[in-house]
């Protein structure tokens, strides 16, 4: 800010020679002009290898196709990340054994055409597609797949901290020697390369979600040979993130080749034409970076790029008015108020189902979540296994909760209510307003809010899952594969600072469910679990809002995936000339 | 002779020549005020505020950041003006009309408090350099230059960062900018009377230092730092204003602080451009009435103002 | 003129020492383990350990402050907790997009405001001084933000006329020399890249502009004033002669000096704007990086940067101050 928007000027008294202004001003002017007019005639001296044009009735077909991201990723090496723009990179580069048939969350062949599983559950065979190459000409086989397990098996140091190697810890608990305290035996009991050329992975107890978390990003296919020569195991005692590997040079088996990264501004991809499987129809993917929700829709608009993720529910009329396409991910998600039943008054029964009265969840999804949306009456989404149909209910009833919270002897009940700043999740895509909206609500039967905002990063999170310091929350899942552990196993599997609370008998539940080998089993196990946990109310689950993405007309071929599975190669972009 | 044309004129061709020469300092100062048009209106639209901002509790048809319409809101409307509301809804179910007129009571007291610290403390540090001089002069002014280093922005949000999102951290925020404005313009106006010689005569008469300082240096700066601190009020509001953009502001989004509104109505330009455009032309306005009547003071006390 | 050179030089040593001991201080004077701080999130125990012996907290203060200077000295700026990648080097490759900006602000706000205000002063009273006047209020009332909120709804949104966000087209597959990208574009004959990337930056410049424009408005329009109301030129005047004889040059000349006083003032104002402006239209210079620093309270980023700002900050007012000395002489004597 200027100090002063208006400083004294000093006065000069005898003349100084300096430039004309007015000669620079007509430079200027005319050199604006010339480059205007050499620009539209003249022929660039470089080779156009980027908007090539082929006719085709209707309109051309362009070469780019130009994502809208919303950040950075934080590198290229999806084994070490959690954040979804790292993901939504990798997944165009990477590939795992195990897929998803498009926009559900069944399973499909991946770089494995089949499998099989033992009796014991304890091992499962691959059998691997033939003739696949990693983008750097090594061979992908079984020997690689070894390798790659191998690889995450032996991480040491800060590779194998919460922040980095997450999937791994949450799927296989442990790695062939522990450097963090909070780890314990792996679930990964080694695995073969077979003669037959299929591999063959072992556990060391069954693990019912195996199979569908093979699915994950952060478990695809790289080039061990590639990564150990980049330092991207960081056994150099440097962050494996900032490694060459991992910011310049990823190698894997999918349908495009990393190009480019210019932090901050967007990041390249060129079609792999060594492909074993449908080529890319683009020659280029670029994902450009636009933090402000408000920003990517406007430069959907305006044609700066043909695509992009986490559409404000605000938008989504303005855009479909508009003639763009707007696309629903299949909601896989919770939204949940969180209770620290550390906090005081909140460990108290009476109290939880008191809130849960207070909530009318159809008016909060009206005011604040997209269209589609469903209210959520558990803590799993209604397409996961283990939905229970007939679970505890809480209607709205201010009146029941007034009753509840006097019987309770919490008539002027007081707690804190935090909420994250600075952020849209696909759970959570305004979390001001859902925050307005609950608030009020709890408000309205007598209950006293105290608002503590943070900014999601560094401190929301950190607040709410790191210390006992809050009272009730608002946070969300977006499930990575399908399995009911992978929502309320990370939920309630131990006690934690979120929730506050211990109860062994739920604790073991959940972690003899996860041990289930037949799907029946694990259907009925996880609908008597869902219903333990409704009845307990350690938290109140609100809805699983519909995410969309929103493209320009002329794209074609994107399928949205509930668990964010969207491989590039499928897609075309067509402008109307 | 228009009143946008007097302000940042130097030349007033209608000025008496003689005819300020019995009348005091600040009485012809005075006189030169009345005489400014643009002077007049950025003095009217300060009361206005002022007013505004103090009666706020009588004048508001509701109390603010309730919520309490919050149903009438969805995610792709706001309701506009009704016979219960007469400038509408904002995003979060209040009426809008409240929040503004409750804004203007945040920013009053935001501006005069983060001014009024900023110069208390930086008359403090300027009145001790200019005034004890010597090495004392030496340090605080090495330390006025570090802060002055710091663009006042980047200054606002260490600040910030350290105390947290809360009232109390912006205000102290916005005055760390202003500390070292108001340190430098004491001691260069104590400096500046030093020479003078009327206190060299008072010296001479045995008169103590401090007494000087405060009796008679004091009230002669006074113009200046009253020039200065109209001046800083107008950048405060925009600063909170900044500041609620950065994501500094205040812990409730729907609080009824300006800055913080216009922050939020950018979700909804399309929807609904007047959630943007009254805060925006509130903090406008009165930055614009606290930039003229500082312009206009300052043109009232600089004698050389008449020719 | 080489003693007021080395003196200014000694006195942004001082500066940037005493800067360095309030940044220090600062830091350990955050609620918590300063280790903790400044790994924020991502603190593990293996994390904390390793950044306490790499700052070496557990150590007294003093050597703490003098292994903090020893880093500073040899360019280690600390990493960014969100992305790791070094202070230092993130500045130097998003410092041009900043440059480039700053400077096209200026220029318009020069090359607009410079006319303006002579012509505005010279038609005094008229409709034209009027709406400068006016205009440059406004251009110094109205937040940075929002006027780039409006610029881009208006210009780019409704009208169509320039892009939203960004440096460049995604689609143009431009070489990049220097990092300024309108000269890249000139350096290696790309003209569609060169004039893509000045489409996207009207508007930013624009929004950041307008409060230098404003600013330079006024004090041209002031300094032509007292430049006409001079005796010799009213003289001349008396004479008779016409208003062209009275060179414009010369008045233009001596309204040019407090024009330039004011683009060194204006070097720390451009920066808050250029925060403010960055984010709105997504542009990857330093000013973005601060806002996501501030946002994130990345306080190696938040350090490193002001340390950084400030050495630009007084640099350029060195060079200001310097170019003013050679230019009168007077101030060289002082």
């Amino acid at each position: 800010m200027p100090e002063s928007p208006m400083p004294h000027a000093p006065t000069p008294e005898s003349t100084q020679p300096t430039r004309p202004t007015r000669r620079a001003f007509t430079l200027a002017s005319l050199s604006v002009a010339a480059l205007a007019t050499a620009s539209a005639c003249a022929k660039s001296d470089r080779d156009s290898g980027g908007s090539g044009e082929s006719s085709s009735s209707g309109g051309s077909e362009v070469d780019t196709f130009v994502f809208g991201g919303s950040a950075d990723p934080d590198s290229l090496d999806p084994a070490f990340a959690s954040d979804g723009e790292t993901f939504r990179i990798s997944r165009q580069i990477f590939e795992g054994l195990v897929s998803t048939k498009p926009g559900t969350t069944e399973l499909a062949p991946g770089l494995a055409t089949k499998w099989t599983q033992s009796q014991d559950g304890l091992s499962y065979t691959f059998t691997l597609q033939q003739g696949v190459k990693f983008s750097n000409g090594k061979p992908f086989d079984a020997a690689a797949v070894v390798a790659n397990f191998e690889r995450w098996y032996n991480l040491r140091g800060l590779a194998q901290g919460e922040d980095l190697a997450y999937y791994y810890r949450s799927i296989f608990r442990g790695f062939k020697t522990n450097d963090d305290p909070a780890l314990t035996t792996s679930l990964y009991a080694g695995s073969t390369a077979n003669s037959d050329g299929t591999v063959t992975v072992n556990l060391t107890t069954p693990f019912a979600g195996f199979l569908a978390s093979m699915t994950l990003p952060a478990f695809g296919m790289q080039e061990t040979g590639a990564v150990e020569a980049g330092g991207g195991n960081g056994t150099d005692g440097k962050d494996p993130r900032q490694s060459a590997y991992a910011t310049t040079g990823p190698v894997g088996t999918g349908p495009f080749v990393f190009s480019a990264w210019e932090r901050g501004q967007q990041l390249t991809l060129k079609r792999n034409d060594a492909y074993w499987g449908d080529k890319a129809k683009v020659a280029t993917a670029i994902v450009r970076f636009i933090s402000d929700g408000t920003a990517r829709r406007q430069a959907l608009q305006n044609g700066d790029i043909d695509g992009y993720d986490l559409v404000a529910p605000a938008d989504v009329a303005t855009l479909k008015g508009a003639d763009f396409q707007v696309q629903n991910r299949p909601a896989f998600n919770i939204l949940y108020l969180g209770i620290n039943q550390a906090f005081p008054g909140l460990g108290d029964l009476k109290v939880r189902q008191a809130i849960a009265h207070a909530i009318d969840k159809d008016a909060v999804v009206k005011n604040s979540l997209p269209e589609g949306t469903k209210a959520a009456t558990q803590f799993v989404p209604d397409n996961v296994i283990g939905y229970n149909k007939d679970v505890t209910t809480y209607a709205y009833d201010p009146d029941t909760a007034k009753k509840l919270l006097a019987e309770a002897g919490q008539a002027n009940l007081s707690i804190k209510f935090n909420y994250p700043t600075g952020v849209s999740r696909p759970y959570m895509p305004n979390p001001e307003t859902i925050y307005k909206a609950i608030s009020s609500q709890l408000t309205a039967v007598g209950i006293q809010i105290t608002p503590v905002a943070e900014q999601w990063n560094p401190n929301y999170l950190g607040t709410v899952q790191g210390g006992a310091d809050h009272g009730v929350h608002l946070l969300g899942w977006t499930g990575d594969y399908n399995d009911p552990d992978n929502f309320i196993g990370v939920f309630f599997g131990a006690q934690t600072n979120e929730w506050g609370f211990n109860d062994p008998g739920l604790f073991d539940a959940l972690a003899k469910a996860r041990t289930v080998t037949s799907e029946d089993a694990q259907t009925s196990a996880y609908e008597d679990i869902n219903e333990q946990i409704m009845t307990l109310l350690p938290g109140i689950p609100i809805a699983s809002p519909v995410p969309s993405l929103a493209f320009a007309a002329g794209v074609s071929g994107y399928t949205a995936s509930p668990v964010q599975d969207e491989v590039w190669n499928t897609v075309a972009v067509s402008k109307d000339s | 002779m228009s009143a946008l044309d007097a302000v940042g004129t130097t030349a007033e061709p209608d000025a008496e020549p003689t005819g300020e020469a019995g009348l005091g300092p600040w009485a012809a100062a005075w006189r030169r005020l009345r005489r400014n048009p643009s002077g007049i209106v950025g003095a009217v639209i300060v009361l206005l505020f002022v007013l505004v901002a103090v009666l706020a509790p009588v004048l508001a048809p509701y109390r603010p950041a309730t919520g309490q319409w919050f149903g009438e809101v969805t995610p792709t409307s706001v309701p506009g003006p009704s016979a219960e509301h007469v400038l509408g809804l904002d995003s979060f179910g209040s009426d809008l009309l409240t929040q503004l007129l409750y804004g203007a009571r945040s920013s009053l007291v935001i501006g005069v408090v983060s001014t009024a610290v900023g110069l208390a403390v930086g008359a403090v540090l300027g009145i001790l350099a200019g005034g004890l001089g010597g090495w004392v002069d030496t340090v605080i002014m090495r330390i006025v230059d570090v802060l002055l280093s710091i663009p006042s922005l980047l200054l606002a949000v260490s600040v910030a960062a350290l105390l947290g999102r809360n009232a109390v951290s912006i205000m102290l925020a916005i005055s760390a900018a202003q500390v070292p404005i108001f340190a430098r313009l004491l001691r260069a106006s104590l400096l500046a009377q030093r020479g003078q010689d009327y206190v060299v005569a008072l010296r001479s008469l045995g008169l103590r230092r401090r007494r000087i300082v405060v009796g008679h240096m004091l009230p002669n700066a006074l113009g200046p730092v009253l020039v200065q601190a109209t001046l800083v009020l107008a950048t405060a509001v925009i600063e909170v204003a900044a500041l609620s953009f950065l994501g500094l502001g205040a812990a409730d989004p729907a609080v009824a602080e300006w800055g913080r509104m216009l922050v939020t109505a950018q979700g909804r330009l399309e929807q609904a451009p007047q959630l943007a455009v009254y805060p925006g032309l509130a903090i406008a306005v009165t930055a614009l009435g606290f930039t003229l009547l500082g312009e206009a003071l300052r043109e009232a006390l600089d004698p050389r103002s008449d020719r | 003129m080489l003693t007021l050179i080395v003196r200014r030089l000694g006195l942004l040593v001082l500066v940037l020492f005493g800067l360095s001991i309030l940044l220090f201080a600062w830091v350990r004077a955050l609620p918590g383990d300063p280790a903790r701080a400044l790994l924020g999130q991502k603190a593990t125990p293996a994390g904390i350990a390793e950044v306490t012996a790499r700052y070496g907290f557990d150590k007294p203060v003093w050597q703490q402050y003098l292994t903090y200077l020893g880093r500073l000295v040899r360019g280690d700026f600390g990493a960014s907790i969100n992305t790791g990648q070094p202070v230092l080097s993130t500045f130097t490759e998003r410092f041009p997009a900043t440059i480039e900006l700053s400077v096209a602000a200026l220029l318009l706000a020069v090359v607009v405001g410079v006319p303006l205000g002579y012509v505005a002063a010279r038609r005094r009273g008229g409709l034209l001084d009027n709406l400068a006047v006016g205009g440059s209020l406004l251009g110094v009332v109205v937040p940075v933000f929002f006027l780039a909120v409006l610029l881009k709804y208006v210009l780019s949104i409704w009208l169509g006329w320039f892009p939203t966000s960004g440096r460049q087209d995604a689609r143009i597959d431009a070489t990049h020399v220097t990092g300024f990208y309108v000269l890249d574009g000139l350096l290696t004959r790309e003209w569609d890249a060169s004039w893509d990337a000045l489409k996207h930056l009207v508007l930013p410049a624009l929004a950041l502009g307008s409060i230098p424009l404003a600013i330079i408005v006024r004090i041209t329009r002031a300094s032509v004033l007292e430049v006409l109301s001079e005796d010799h030129v009213r003289t001349a005047q008396a004479k008779g002669l016409a208003r062209s004889v009275i060179s414009r040059r010369h008045i233009l000349r001596n309204a040019l000096l407090p024009v330039s006083t004011t683009l060194g003032l204006q070097a720390g104002a451009l920066l808050s704007g250029a925060v403010l402006t960055e984010t709105v239209f997504s542009i990857n210079g330093i000013g973005s990086y601060l806002f996501d620093a501030v946002n994130q309270l990345d306080y190696p980023v938040l350090q490193g940067f002001i340390l950084f700002i400030a050495l630009v900050y007084a640099l350029v007012n060195l060079v200001v101050d310097v170019s003013y000395g050679l230019i009168d002489p007077r101030v060289r004597v002082s």
